[in-house]
This record gives C-alpha cells, sequence and structure tokens, in this order.
C-alpha cells in the first residue's frame, strides 16, 4: 500500500462511529490499511448503544432489536469473538380494543394455532401468505450484499451486474414474476386483504411495513417495506428476530474490539467541521477543535445530505448533484420513549405466564387505525392514537437493569420532523409522551406507577444527539425513488461520491437502514477494489 | 337467433372502437348493450329539460379509430383573484410567478419528454414478461427511453414510482399549479397525491392526450359519429337488451344468452364491460380456482363521485368563463385530504372537483335561461355503509365548498344529483363506480391489467376476450383499449 506523505501513516479516515462506519473500518483494517475513526459524540455507536440514561439501568435508546445485522458480518469480523451474543425472543402480542389479545410466536404452527382462533380462514391463508412472502424475500435477500449496478452506464460491472439481475428474474416462472412485480409495488393493506379478513391479524402483520417509514399501510410501495424487515435473521432462523445481550451498544462494543484488534483507532469526542477538499478529491477533514487529519480516503458514515450539505463546500460539488442531495427525503416518522420500571408491568389480557410479554407488544388492532396515525403525521401531528412497539428485553436479558427491574423500550408511529411546519418544543415533546404512555396504561393498568425515569425522544432529539437528519432512522426514506440504484443519488450508488477518495457508508447508501452493515460492508468492498486490494469477504449467504 | 364471427358485450367506447376495428377486417359483428350506445358518455336526463353525460370532457379518440369528432378545447382555470390558466393538462401557465414559471417549464418539458417515450406502450398489445413478444416493437421503445440521454433516463427510473407531491413540491412553490397538478394526477383513481406511484398515473394520463375537449354538438353527437362509423361498416347493435350468460361449450365460449331470452352464436365473445361482471357471467362450472382468485383480487374502487346540477341561471367562478374546466383544489394538502376520509368509507370536509358547465357548450342540455353544472368531486367512498346519509353529506359539502368559489350557485340550484360511485356502479355498470373498471394503480397496468394470464386481451377461457376500461391501457373516452383488443385477436391464431 503506497504511503502518500503528508498522511501520518493513515490510509483512511471514517466520519461516524455508528455501526456501518464501525463495519466498514473495521473490514479495511483487517485488509491491511491503517484507519481512523472520528465520532463527535463522547461514546461510539450511533444508533445502536446501549447508554446509562438512568442510574443502573442501561438503555438501548435508539435501535432495540437485532435480526438484520448480517450473518456473514458477524462471522467475518468475528464478533461473537469480540462479545456479541444475539439472544432471540418469543414473538409478541397485540392486544385489542376489546380486551383480547392476538399472540405472535417464533413457530409457524403456533401462530396458525393462535390465528385459527380469531379466524380459520386466515390460519388457512396463513401458510399460502408465508409461503409467497417468504419466496418474495428469498429473491431480494442476495441483493443486500451486492453493490446495485447504474443503468445509465455501459461498463462491463454495471452490463453483468443486470445481466445477473435478469438471470435472477427469469429462473422464476411467468407468474411468479408477475406476483413479484405486484408485491413490489402495493400497499401491504391491499396485499394483505387477499389472504386475511380478520382485522387483526391484518394489524399486526402490517407492522413490518410501516415501521421507519414515511408511509402508512395503504401507501402504495409499503409492502416492500415488509420484506425490508423480513430479510433478516438470527442463527440462521430467516425473519426471527432477537435482543443483543447488554443492548444494542453490544453490537457496536464488539466492532470497536474487532477494528482496534486488527490496529484501528477510534477518537470519540471528535466532531468534523468539514471535509477538505482540494482539486476535486479530498485529502482529509478538519475536526471542530481545529485539528486537521490527513488521509488519502475519507468514507462517511454520516447520511449524505449531513455529509455533502453541512461538511463540504457547496463549489466543490455540481449543482445537479446538489440538487439531487437536497430532494433526498429523509423525512423522520418515528419517535422513542425509554422508561426505566420498577417492576414488571402486567397485561391482564395474557394468560398468566404468557411467553408473549417478552416479545413485540402492540396496541394498534387494526391497519384502518395505523392509516389514520399516518393521516397525523401527513398534517405535521404526532399521532394522536400512535402505532407503539413495546418491548422489554430484560424479560430475557437482565444485565442491562437492576435485578427485578425492567427497561422498556418503546418505538413510536408517527412523529412528524416538524409540528405544523414548527420546530418541536419541550411541550410538544412531553405531550407526545404522555399519549404514549396513557396508551400503555390503558392496557396495563398501574404501569405509570412503576415508572422510575422516561426518556422521550422525538425526531428532533434524534437529528441532534444521533446526527440523523430530520429523524429519519433509514437515514432516508425507503422508497423506491431512493432504493438501489437510485440510492441515495441516481449515479452516485456505487458508495462513491463525486469527489474523489470520497466514499460513503452509512444507511442513506444501498440496501439502506437497520441495523444490517451491510451498507458499511459493500462500502468497504468497493473500496478495497479501488484501492486493488484483495477483499476477504464471505459471501455464505448469497444462496438460500 | 343471430349468429356472428365476434359478439361484443357493451356499447361502451371501447366496445365500439373492437367492432368498427373487426367489422373493417371483415369479421361479422354484433354488439350488445342493456342500454343504448355510448357507456359512460351517454347522456341522460337528470331533471325535466337538463341533460348530461358522466363521462364530461374528452381527451380525444385514438386516431387509428379513423373516426373524427369535432371539438371545442377547453381550457382548464384554477379560479380566484389571479387566475391561473393552462391551455392542456401540462400546457403553458398563465398567470404565474416567473420563479415559479420557469420551474413549470423545465418540469413539463420533463413530463412531456417522459410521457412520450411511454406513449408508444399504449397503442400496443401488453408485453409477455416470457414468451413471445413484438420485439421489434419493443427495442424502438427501449431505444427511445435510452435516446432520451443518462440524464433524463436516471431521472426517469427515479421518478417511476414516486408519489407527485414529493416532485411538485422539489420544485414548485405556487399553490394554486400544486394544487392543480395533484387533482389532475389523481383524478379518477384511488389514491393520494402523496401516494407512491401516483406520478406513474398522472403519466399515463398526459400520454392518454393533453388536449381536453368537449365534442360540438354535445357527447351524443361525439358517439353518434362512433356509432356511424359501426353501422357502416356492417356492425350490428342489439341495444336494451342485457347478457344473462356467456355460453361455454366444451370449454369454450360459444356466444351469449341474452335476458330476453334471445342466443347469439359467436365464434368469440369479447367483453368490454368490467372483468370481474364478465367472469361473473360465465357459470360457475367454468370458474378455475386460479383464475377466480386472480379476479377477485382485482382492486376496483371508484373514488370520484358526480354532481350534475340544473341551474335556473348562470354562474359566476370569478376569473374564468363559463366555457372553461375550472378546478378547484386550491392546494397538495388540499386534496390529500379530501383523500384521507375516504379509505375510512367517510365524506371529505372540503372535496376538491373539476367543473365543466356542458351547456355552455351545448345549449340544448338545458332549457332556454338554464345551465348544466356537471363536476367530479373527490374523493367519495366506495362503498359507504349508509349510502343515502353519505351522499347528503358528500352534497352538501360539495355545495358549500361551490358556494364559496362561485357565491350566488346555491341559489340557482333546481335540482341537485350527485351520484357516489356505488350509484355509478349500479346505473353505468362500472365496478366499484371506477371508471376504469379496474383501478388504474402500477400493480394493474401493463402485463398486469387486469392480471396475469389475461393482460394481453385472451382470457383462459378459449373464445373469450377482454377488452374494455379495465384492460391495458384503462380507461378514458378514448376507445384505445377495444381496438388493441381487436388488433390482438385478429392476428391470435384461432
Amino acid at each position: 500500500m503506497g504511503q502518500v506523505k503528508g498522511n501520518e501513516g493513515r490510509d483512511a479516515i471514517v466520519i461516524g462511529a455508528g455501526h456501518n462506519g464501525l463495519v466498514t473500518a473495521a473490514y479495511l483494517a483487517r485488509a491491511g490499511m491503517r484507519v481512523t475513526v472520528v465520532e463527535k459524540n463522547d461514546w461510539i455507536g450511533g444508533a445502536a448503544v446501549s447508554r446509562e440514561l438512568y442510574q443502573g439501568f442501561l438503555y438501548s435508546n435508539c435501535s432495540y432489536v437485532c435480526s438484520l445485522f448480517r450473518p456473514e458480518i458477524m462471522r467475518d469480523l468475528e464478533l461473537p469473538k469480540y462479545g456479541l451474543q444475539v439472544l432471540p425472543y418469543e414473538g409478541g402480542a397485540v392486544f385489542t380494543e376489546d380486551g383480547g389479545y392476538l399472540g405472535m410466536f417464533r413457530d409457524h404452527d403456533a401462530n396458525r394455532r393462535e390465528f385459527a382462533r380469531h379466524s380459520p380462514r386466515d390460519a388457512e391463508a396463513y401458510d399460502r401468505y408465508s409461503r409467497d412472502v417468504m419466496r418474495h424475500c428469498r429473491f431480494i435477500r442476495p441483493l443486500l450484499m451486492r453493490t446495485p449496478p447504474d443503468p445509465a452506464r455501459f461498463r462491463l460491472r454495471d452490463l453483468s451486474e443486470l445481466a445477473y439481475l435478469g438471470r435472477k428474474v427469469m429462473d422464476l416462472s411467468e407468474a411468479q414474476i408477475a406476483q413479484m412485480i405486484r408485491f413490489w409495488t402495493m400497499s401491504i393493506a391491499d396485499y394483505l386483504d387477499e389472504y386475511f379478513e380478520s382485522p387483526v391479524i391484518k394489524g399486526y402483520l402490517a407492522v413490518s411495513a410501516i415501521i421507519g417509514t414515511a408511509l402508512g399501510p395503504m401507501s402504495p410501495g409499503s409492502a416492500y417495506v415488509l420484506l425490508h424487515h423480513y430479510m433478516g435473521d438470527v442463527d440462521g432462523s430467516v425473519g426471527a428476530w432477537g435482543y443483543a445481550r447488554g443492548g444494542m451498544g453490544a453490537i457496536s462494543q464488539a466492532l470497536q474490539r474487532s477494528f482496534e484488534d486488527a490496529g484501528g483507532e477510534v477518537r470519540a469526542g471528535k466532531g468534523v467541521a468539514r471535509i477538505l477538499v482540494s482539486g476535486g478529491r479530498t485529502t482529509g477533514v478538519e475536526l471542530e477543535d481545529g485539528e486537521v487529519l490527513r488521509a488519502p480516503r475519507v468514507i462517511s458514515n454520516m447520511d449524505v445530505k449531513r455529509t455533502f450539505l453541512r461538511h463540504v463546500d457547496e463549489g466543490d460539488l455540481a449543482p445537479d448533484f446538489l440538487r439531487a442531495v437536497r430532494r433526498f427525503k429523509t423525512r423522520g416518522s418515528s419517535g422513542k420513549l425509554n422508561i426505566a420500571l420498577d417492576a414488571a408491568p402486567e397485561f391482564p389480557a395474557l394468560p398468566a405466564g404468557a411467553p408473549n410479554i417478552r416479545g413485540d407488544l402492540h396496541f394498534t388492532d387494526s391497519m384502518e387505525r395505523m392509516e389514520r396515525a399516518y393521516d397525523d403525521w401527513k398534517s405535521g401531528q404526532f399521532s394522536r392514537d400512535p402505532f407503539q412497539d413495546v418491548m422489554i428485553p430484560t424479560m430475557i436479558d437482565p444485565t442491562m437493569t437492576p435485578p427485578g427491574k425492567h427497561f422498556m423500550s418503546c418505538f413510536v408511529q408517527y412523529a412528524p420532523p416538524r409540528i405544523a411546519g414548527r420546530d418541536w418544543t419541550d411541550a410538544d415533546r412531553d405531550a407526545f409522551g404522555e399519549t404514549c404512555l396513557n396508551q400503555i396504561e390503558r392496557h396495563s393498568p398501574g404501569f405509570r406507577d412503576r415508572v422510575l425515569h422516561v426518556e422521550v425522544r422525538t425526531p428532533r432529539e434524534l437529528e441532534a444527539e444521533v446526527g440523523l437528519t430530520e429523524g429519519n432512522i433509514f437515514q432516508g426514506e425507503l422508497t423506491f425513488d431512493q432504493l438501489l440504484f437510485n440510492r441515495p443519488v441516481p449515479g452516485y450508488a456505487q458508495y462513491r461520491s463525486p469527489i474523489r477518495d470520497l466514499w460513503m457508508c452509512g444507511s442513506s447508501t444501498h440496501p439502506g437502514g437497520g441495523v444490517m452493515g451491510a451498507p458499511g460492508r459493500n462500502a468497504a468492498a468497493e473500496i478495497l477494489k479501488d484501492a486493488r486490494m484483495g477483499t476477504d469477504m464471505s459471501d455464505a449467504y448469497a444462496i438460500l | 337467433m343471430p349468429s356472428c364471427d365476434v359478439v361484443i358485450i357493451g356499447a361502451g367506447v371501447n366496445g365500439l372502437a373492437a367492432a368498427l376495428r373487426l367489422a373493417r377486417a371483415g369479421r361479422s359483428v354484433v354488439v350488445v348493450d342493456r342500454d343504448i350506445p355510448g357507456g359512460t358518455a351517454r347522456v341522460h336526463e337528470f331533471h325535466p329539460g337538463y341533460r348530461a353525460a358522466l363521462a364530461h370532457l374528452w381527451q380525444g379518440l385514438d386516431p387509428r379509430l379513423g373516426v373524427t369528432v369535432p371539438a371545442t378545447r377547453v381550457t382548464t382555470v384554477v379560479t380566484g383573484l389571479q387566475p391561473l390558466r393552462l391551455a392542456t393538462l401540462t400546457g403553458k401557465a398563465e398567470g404565474l410567478a416567473p420563479e415559479d414559471l420557469a420551474a413549470w417549464e423545465e418540469m413539463r418539458a420533463r413530463l412531456t419528454r417522459f410521457a412520450r417515450v411511454l406513449a408508444p406502450f399504449r397503442a400496443m398489445t401488453p408485453p409477455r414478461i416470457k414468451g413471445a413478444n413484438d420485439l421489434f416493437a419493443l427495442s424502438r421503445i427501449g431505444l427511445s427511453i435510452r435516446g432520451m440521454g443518462a440524464a433524463d433516463f436516471r431521472e426517469l427510473l427515479r421518478v417511476a414510482l414516486i408519489n407527485v407531491a414529493d416532485l411538485l413540491e422539489d420544485d414548485l412553490t405556487d399553490d394554486r399549479l400544486m394544487g392543480l397538478c395533484a387533482f389532475d394526477a389523481t383524478l379518477g383513481a384511488w389514491m393520494g397525491p402523496r401516494s407512491p406511484n401516483s406520478l406513474f398515473v398522472w403519466l399515463n394520463r398526459i400520454a392518454a392526450g393533453e388536449q381536453l375537449s368537449f365534442p360540438q354538438g354535445g357527447p351524443a353527437a361525439g358517439i353518434h359519429a362512433l356509432t356511424t362509423a359501426c353501422a357502416a361498416a356492417g356492425v350490428q347493435v342489439i341495444a336494451g337488451d342485457a347478457v344473462a350468460r356467456i355460453d361455454i361449450a366444451a370449454d369454450r365460449a360459444v356466444g351469449l344468452t341474452l335476458a330476453s331470452g334471445d342466443h347469439v352464436a359467436a365464434g368469440t365473445v369479447l367483453s368490454a364491460i368490467a372483468p370481474q361482471a364478465t367472469f361473473a357471467l360465465v357459470p360457475p362450472d367454468h370458474h378455475d380456482t386460479g383464475m377466480m382468485r386472480a379476479v377477485r383480487a382485482i382492486r376496483s374502487r371508484g373514488g370520484a363521485a358526480k354532481l350534475h346540477l340544473a341551474l335556473t341561471g348562470a354562474p359566476a367562478f370569478p376569473g374564468a368563463q363559463l366555457t372553461d374546466r375550472i378546478v378547484l383544489a386550491p392546494s397538495v394538502d388540499a386534496v390529500e385530504q379530501a383523500w384521507n376520509p375516504g379509505k375510512y368509507g367517510e365524506v371529505p370536509a372540503r372535496p376538491v372537483m373539476e367543473i365543466v358547465i356542458p351547456s355552455a357548450h351545448d345549449a340544448t342540455l338545458a332549457p332556454s335561461g338554464g345551465q348544466v353544472l356537471s363536476a367530479i368531486v373527490q374523493f367519495a367512498p366506495h362503498a359507504p355503509r349508509d349510502p343515502d346519509a353519505t351522499r347528503a353529506a358528500m352534497l352538501d359539502n360539495t355545495l358549500t365548498v361551490l358556494e364559496e368559489a362561485a357565491p350566488g350557485l346555491r341559489a340557482l340550484i333546481a335540482h341537485a344529483e350527485l351520484l357516489l360511485p356505488s350509484d355509478i356502479e349500479h346505473r353505468y355498470g362500472l365496478q366499484g363506480g371506477n371508471w376504469h373498471q379496474a383501478e388504474l394503480s402500477v400493480e394493474q397496468m401493463l402485463f398486469l391489467r387486469p392480471f396475469h394470464g389475461a393482460a394481453q386481451y385472451r382470457t383462459p377461457i378459449p373464445g373469450l376476450w377482454l377488452g374494455g376500461a379495465g384492460s391495458h391501457p384503462g380507461g378514458g373516452i378514448n376507445g384505445t383499449a377495444g381496438w388493441n383488443a381487436a388488433c390482438a385477436l385478429i392476428e391470435a391464431r384461432p
């Protein structure tokens, strides 16, 4: 590796110690590069953190479950060796307005029996539904770990990637292709209506199609988002979800250890003021404290808007590119409550000892209620009757709190980036928190008395702390105009930017957000290829 | 018992277009309709002396029909103190501030380029995903898309499935123009401007014809031109007799049994009515499970209500002439908010609408001194729980908005008729009250319209073909779907 003079012996700088930044850094370090990661916060992890915000309680205060994280990466970077353990959990429950519930289980047949309690017809449809969705899932999973082709160019790599995609499509039957195109373009509400009749079953199955997006279940294109959340697995069990032991920060810490073991350096508390550009190529970064770090390549884990609109001089970018970055949609749609509990909450609807309390708990028992919650978001309000995904990881992982106490994570939709065109105020945030707590209290009497501490996070807090523009948890919305070769900007979907040696590795790039690590890994592959260094990356899951 | 080569169900524009094409190719053709010919373009009297048609503007018949209908061009106006005027759907805009003017010029040029390269798809049988295709036609379309250059090609791929609101808000600031575009994009569709895929539906509408017009002599004259051409080609029309069932013999469609008990024997049956209604005419013992599942999955929710007002005098919309097409859709959010309640079977507080005064074009549609106001009002619930209460609420909210736009209008009303989508279904046979017989949405377009397996106009039942708005490329008073179907039928090997 030729060392450029004045680079302080450094081969790369990664801006941001989020999980993708650390994944890229770790791969590069393992390939022999000398890499420095700079992070503006005093802690690392971005949105995959475990923070002690109340005495003795660790909060996974942003992302809260682990499924999408690619097993290839875990293996390549030896994360279990560095302390990462994923604990699978049982499905969960949807509490209905009439005091009943729909249980969810990891086991297909258990789910089927539970569905039959609500609708025998739906129990039968569930087999057909699962088979169909799994087929769509299988088609798309291998694409996660591949750099998208640029359909407007005629380079060999783009043509051969397009040919690969074409062959993959043509391996399916004509009817299957037709079904797949319908699935990708339709709304989850329409799709589920074709299979199911029970509102609560549809309400449960629609959840994955709206999490993190600025779409409602009746928005076309939401069915694809469902896939995005189904593509994960825990220990090879596709579609399963789990907790990282010790909170989501355990992922970041394992990545950091893996990276540092390979010779990497992490500097926390070092915000980047600007990315240095000279003659159309980057030469390093200038930190907020004035220190200049030089390197022949800079990789940004920040979202595309933050990277180019805040940290690169406008004069160094073409107007067309700037326009494309400005119109990249990053509207946040979710908030989060992190709660310290004195004792486990009780849900009278559930039978005593039911395992469902160890999984996702929902209170939205129909797609219509979800859609109405979305209507509020569209008009610039937080949902009056929000959708919540409530989890109590300490039911399985006691390491996060003192004995007998619990940490509860409530993911809430919808919360707009701005309230009726103005910024969020503390009063808005508190009203939002109250709405969510009251919804839980309705299904869990006495819940509020057990609350020791609540952290309420709206898109405002997510942006200020994690740096996610407009609080979008995916660093950019997941609609087709921002997927694959369109992500983040048409013509720049291969982790490169118009500035030479300035790369992108965050969730703004293909395949998008979720604690998946795929953008970071794909970016590392491109960077190493560009530097003509061998890549050592397993592709075990390309066949499934 | 008449016998013919092809019997066509439905004498709407598509049924007649198909009949014309087949008759000119030398086939003997019989068209059956339960009503007078014209489908949604036929005129009905809704109050003594006052007449109107469901389809009140034309986008032009498919030129391949060779039937000219003299028509007056209609300008679109957004009324108000500072009116905005557009000569065509995405025409030059008069009344726009200079900074928006440049942005609109760029956007409409871009949309027109995209619509132009996609337009040839409308005039062909949808390609098969696998199987024999017209590779020559497809590669021509492919080359013209790629021929736009890399920048346009990339932009088309980006916006193909985008929602129209995002596209508008990225570049424009004028609420009147954005409201109008959001309205035009979702007119007749079951989606709001913030629904992904809505831009594509708009592009399809632009590709169908930019120029809105009113047939000279009224809609009846337009239909008359078409029926005259059919008669000259030898087409026989049986009007006023409904189809009771499609006769099947040896697993093949062999003709129709009519409500009157008459039979029409035919080598081929081509249905221009809605696909779901068509398969309902097939005896159940020929219902294949897979096929019927696909038929049931066709979504066909209508979101447009139709208002007909008999007025005792001319209404006054500031900034507009009576011959204009007046759009009341003040902003993108106004259209979106009008869309929200319809999803739950509820009525919007402030509906958005397109208003035409047909009697200003054709005086015979109203008694002397009177006027007819015809409006498409969106969005109405497609399956209301209580139709009468819903109709009343929809009418009331619509008239409130109208009165604000044209003060004094309410005092002129002699009679008001509001057709909910369910009324439209009942009267015109349009499934779900959707104008396109099946929603025009990306997942029901091209080779997915109306469902995979019947998208090339030929159904899984031998001898039974589809050729109505429910087939590619959808509705509109143009006859394209019927013409395409007839072409496919003529080319097909028996």
